[in-house]
């Protein structure tokens, strides 16, 4: 009988291995900036490129970084969730067009809304290496002092903005 | 086949010949430096891609990126900081030793020793068995009997 219950036991072990394997998202890569300060830029914005935005004009208040692009799909999927939010109005969310025509951005914004306070070009995408951006969309949270404090890669869902992002945000606020 | 058809058939190929591809920095030799440190480096968007072999958008930007910091005059590690700094290092197909990467780099021995250890206590055990110890008279009379004849001639 025990014989069987050592390949057995090994196996049971490998299957919770492999399932815990299986749950894990590779895409998801932990980003060494989260308790770091946000890297600094000077964009010019989207609605109007004689003026520029910087995080550190933000300072003081807790917002949320939206990396974006008119030509990435998964942007229009988290699009209407970021709508919701930006409504409700508990958080600014600020926009950055990563390695993009301003034009195609600024007809996405027309077309289906726009949920950013401003967006800032960033256009051949320097700014976003800076953040360590490797696939659009990503969103970051931005505590008072400029520390970026969360960071999520791909499309916001709700779910995702009511079990991590808002209550963060609620206790960065405080 | 007229003999100028044949001519023309292979002189084709020749007058559509492509050219050699050139490589993109000026300098050869930074170039060389430059793929040589990203064959070691991932890229985050095929992650099962170097740095160097990768055509995605970001992996361009970020050759572009170490080509000039290469020009500016920084050592490998300075843009091997630089990446680790923004994008972790799992950028890094050689990750560094530190606790957290421990099991990776001796969990593979360990296994190993154990399994080695294990394999010396199994074989140890089998060879203190008693395998050559002879049959008692009882016992060679039940395989007489099995064996149907009266046990004489064993």
């Amino acid at each position: 009988m025990k014989r069987f219950l050592i390949p057995l036991g090994i196996f049971i072990v490998l299957v919770g291995f492999l399932g815990i394997g299986l749950k894990l998202d590779p895409r998801e890569v932990p980003s060494p900036l989260i308790g770091k300060p946000a890297p600094d830029f000077k964009l010019g914005v989207l609605s109007d490129p004689a003026k520029q935005l910087s995080p550190a004009d933000l300072r003081g208040k807790v917002w949320l970084f939206n990396v974006w692009a008119s030509w990435c799909a998964s942007c229009r999927q988290e699009h209407e969730v970021l709508l919701d939010l930006s409504k409700q109005g508990g958080v600014p969310i600020y926009g950055m067009d990563y390695k993009d025509q301003p034009g195609d951005a600024q007809a996405v914004l027309n077309r289906y809304g726009n949920p950013y306070v401003e967006t800032v070009v960033d256009l051949d995408g320097r700014v976003g290496i800076n953040y360590g951006v490797y696939g659009v969309p990503e969103t970051y949270l931005i505590d008072k002092n400029g520390i970026i404090r969360y960071k999520h890669t791909g499309p916001v869902t709700r779910e995702s903005l009511d079990k991590k992002i808002l209550p963060l945000v609620k206790e960065l606020q405080q | 086949m007229r003999p100028w058809m044949i001519v023309l058939a292979l002189w084709l190929p020749f007058s559509v010949m492509a050219d050699e591809a050139k490589p993109v920095a000026a300098d050869p030799v930074l170039e060389q430096r430059m793929i040589k440190l990203s064959e070691d480096l991932r890229c985050l968007v095929c992650q099962n891609e170097s740095l160097a072999g990768s055509r995605a958008d970001l992996a361009q930007d970020l050759r572009q990126e170490i080509r000039e910091q290469m020009s500016a005059g920084k050592s490998d590690k300075e843009v091997i900081d630089y990446l680790t700094q923004r994008y972790g290092d799992f950028v890094l197909y050689n990750p560094p030793v530190k606790p957290l990467t421990w099991l990776l780099w001796f969990g593979p021995f360990a296994l190993l020793t154990g399994a080695v250890g294990g394999l010396y206590a199994y074989i140890k055990r089998r060879g203190n068995r008693p395998v050559d110890e002879p049959l008692s008279e009882e016992e060679k009379k039940r395989v007489a009997a099995l064996l149907g004849n009266n046990g004489n001639k064993s």
